[in-house]
């Protein structure tokens, strides 16, 4: 793909071990100015060991990074200044108040201080934080406090944003105001790299990849991804998950099952599929209590796009 | 690069005036400690509990177990009727210590000739036992010499055999009284700020560690090393503060004298926190949990007290021992504030003590920098 921009953030080629096991296995991409990259996989597929070096808070083992046409590895104090990090807690001082976290931060940055407190009182006002300015920031709520975050991770206007897995944990009315503040920032040109474990969170970026054992799987944009999903999403609820999987396995037209928190999900090509998975588990006397056609989640996703690759390469 | 470190210094005030719990513990247990340290240490015997048992019952005897009773040291916790008495007492911790006045005592003494006089002593604590037994050396001893010289008058006889004697003269420099405070107290200020300050700058690195602060942080163009300076100047600061504060309350509570220069005690007290500091942020890059940084400065700080000389004389250490007390700053410092406080002494006699300081600390803050570089991957 030839951007007629110049990438927000260029990585190439990016390996990182940690003793035998590796973490991030020949990673290349590229983010454009104004763009939300989605980074999607399970826990270990090396999302945040991405970030944490894009960060340049860890060093990679091979490869290069390029934030704005700086070479992070070669200077890292210089790129820092355009770039903002931030994890799943982010890491506030639960003594100081709002305003003092917000500060702290911005002098860290050596923001001059008409600039930053303009700038927070705005971020405040969107996020609706303004009447908590004063309070403690131990006192705040989850929402609250990554919205903080953000705001202070945004106070220096980087030109490009990390974030690891940002609203997990967050209530969804504060989600949507965390993805008005994300949607502004990329009309101001804000490179925004997220991970994230949510699929209509997926689905809200402009390309998403899908990261296995550390490397790329799939680099596409969100209805793209989907579209390499053919088939129906059964929800199949039920007391006895483990069995009721063994069984839906053995049908024709089920293309995979998977193990959620209340049942299985079911993978299958066509809707209607849902009468003759209820009769053969009436055979095998299991108790389905429901079984309806569901929005996929990410993990089905990725299942079911590992399964296809799986397949594809065996053909 | 200075602005930084000024911002990273006004946040861990700011943290500070907000955290009731951390205000406390930085100044009150120091305090309590130096109070109980100014009370309790001491290695001064009095009251000696005592049990007697006088098998001779004549006015001589009786006079013998009243030179001891009326002594401070002494104190009669019983009178026993035989042996098994004494043995008993000594042996349920009623008394620590003995008198047996064997029968024929008064007799033996009016022919002038010497008396035997039994002295059962607890030696589970060795220490009071050989300095109250000095003591019941003195006691006996006196009151031999006096009742010799009253026969000799009374009776007219020459005392004795005339010995030559050497008469000794004693004179206890800088301590006059050897008040056990006097040596404790200056010492206490040392051990009260090695203590604090390490925990201090060690919990105050691993809860930013803990909570995530750390990284936020690292992520900033904030290098390292003016983390680490701006983390730890805080603390070098609420040193200086802590070491005034108990220092005056034995001024002023234990009235323990202050002859030397003030500003040779800061100056020392400066190279000593370098390396306090140190120490607490080692043990940081140590620990992922306070609560492992809690169980790691006992490891460090017990020791360093031990060798450090605050009690126990560092010439009696086995060689070995006396080798690792070399690395110990306190060793160090306990010689500048004990000399300052009492001799009175300068830098023409403590620089070999503020150059091992200064040494140590430098070595020791290198060492923590290169670690903290380390912990961050």
């Amino acid at each position: 793909m030839e951007a007629p921009v110049a990438a927000a953030i260029q990585v190439s080629g990016l390996e990182k071990r940690f003793g035998a096991v590796v973490a991030v296995a020949g990673l290349s991409f590229a983010v454009a100015p104004g763009e939300i990259f989605g980074l999607v996989g399970p826990d270990g597929a090396g999302k945040t060991t991405t970030m944490r070096m894009l960060a340049s808070v860890m060093r990679p083992d091979v490869g290069s990074i390029v934030i704005d046409g700086i070479d992070v590895l070669a200077s890292p104090e210089q790129a820092k200044q355009h770039i903002s990090y931030m994890p799943q807690r982010f890491g506030l001082y639960d003594d100081l108040t709002v305003e003092e976290n917000i500060r702290f931060y911005a002098d860290l940055f050596e923001v001059p201080r008409t600039v930053w407190q303009s700038r927070a009182a705005a971020m405040l006002d969107a996020a609706d934080m303004t009447p908590f300015r004063k309070r403690l920031a131990g006192q705040l709520s989850g929402g609250m406090k990554q919205k903080l975050g953000l705001t202070c991770s945004l106070v220096h206007t980087p030109r490009v944003l990390l974030l690891d897995e940002p609203t997990t944990g967050v209530d969804p009315l504060s989600r949507r105001e965390f993805w008005q503040i994300l949607y502004s920032l990329r009309s101001e040109g804000v490179a925004m790299l997220i991970s994230t474990a949510y699929l209509d969170e997926a689905e809200r970026c402009d390309r998403v990849a899908m990261l296995h054992d550390g490397a790329m799987m799939y680099c596409d944009t969100p209805a793209k991804l989907k579209e390499q999903m053919p088939g129906v999403m059964l929800e199949v609820v039920t007391d006895d998950p483990r069995r009721a999987h063994d069984v839906v396995l053995g049908l024709s037209g089920v293309r995979g099952a998977l193990l959620v928190g209340n049942g299985i999900h079911v993978h299958v090509d066509r809707r209607d599929c849902c009468a003759q998975i209820a009769v053969a588990l009436q055979a095998e006397g299991i108790a389905a209590t429901d079984i309806d056609a569901v929005e996929p989640t990410i993990e089905d996703l990725f299942v079911a796009l590992l399964e296809q690759k799986k397949t594809g390469a065996s053909k | 690069m200075f602005e930084r470190i000024f911002h990273l210094l006004v946040k861990e005030f700011l943290e500070l005036k907000r955290d009731k719990s951390a205000r406390f513990r930085l100044l009150i247990p120091p305090i309590i400690q130096m109070v109980l340290f100014g009370y309790a240490a001491t290695f001064e015997v009095f009251n000696v509990a005592t049990v007697v048992l006088d098998q001779d019952q004549t006015q001589e005897s009786r006079a013998l177990v009243a030179d001891f009773v009326h002594s401070s040291r002494f104190k009669l916790v019983a009178v026993a009727k035989d042996r098994r008495q004494v043995q008993d007492a000594v042996e349920s911790s009623t008394a620590q210590l003995g008198i047996v006045v064997p029968p024929g005592f008064a007799e033996l003494l009016r022919k002038g000739q010497s008396a035997p006089l039994q002295v059962l002593v607890d030696g589970t604590n060795s220490n009071t036992a050989l300095i109250a037994l000095g003591y019941a050396g003195q006691i006996s001893g006196n009151f031999g010499q006096g009742y010799a010289q009253d026969l000799a008058q009374r009776t007219g006889r020459a005392l004795g055999h005339p010995l030559v004697s050497v008469n000794l003269q004693e004179r206890y420099w800088y301590n006059p009284n050897l008040n056990s405070r006097w040596f404790f107290v200056p010492g206490v200020v040392g051990t009260l700020t090695l203590i604090t300050i390490v925990n201090l700058t060690a919990f105050a690195i691993v809860r930013e560690r803990e909570v995530g602060t750390l990284e936020q942080i690292l992520v900033t163009p904030i290098r390292p090393i003016e983390f680490i300076i701006g983390k730890t100047l805080p603390f070098f600061l609420i040193g200086l503060l802590e070491v005034s504060i108990v220092a005056a309350v034995g001024m002023i509570w234990f009235q323990v004298p202050f002859k030397g220069n003030p500003l040779v005690l800061l100056l020392g007290t400066c190279l000593f926190l370098i390396s306090v500091l140190a120490i607490g942020l080692l043990i940081s890059t140590l620990c992922k949990t306070q609560q492992q940084a809690f169980a790691s400065n006992f490891f460090v700080l017990n020791p360093m007290f031990i060798l450090s000389g605050f009690s126990f004389p560092i010439s009696s250490m086995p060689a070995v021992l006396q080798w690792f007390t070399y690395i110990d700053p306190l060793r160090y410092f306990l010689v500048i504030i004990r000399s300052t406080y009492l001799k009175g002494v300068g830098l023409d006699i403590l620089w070999p003590q503020m150059t091992a300081l200064a040494i140590l600390g430098m070595g020791l803050y290198t060492l923590a920098v290169l670690r903290f570089h380390k912990s961050l991957d």
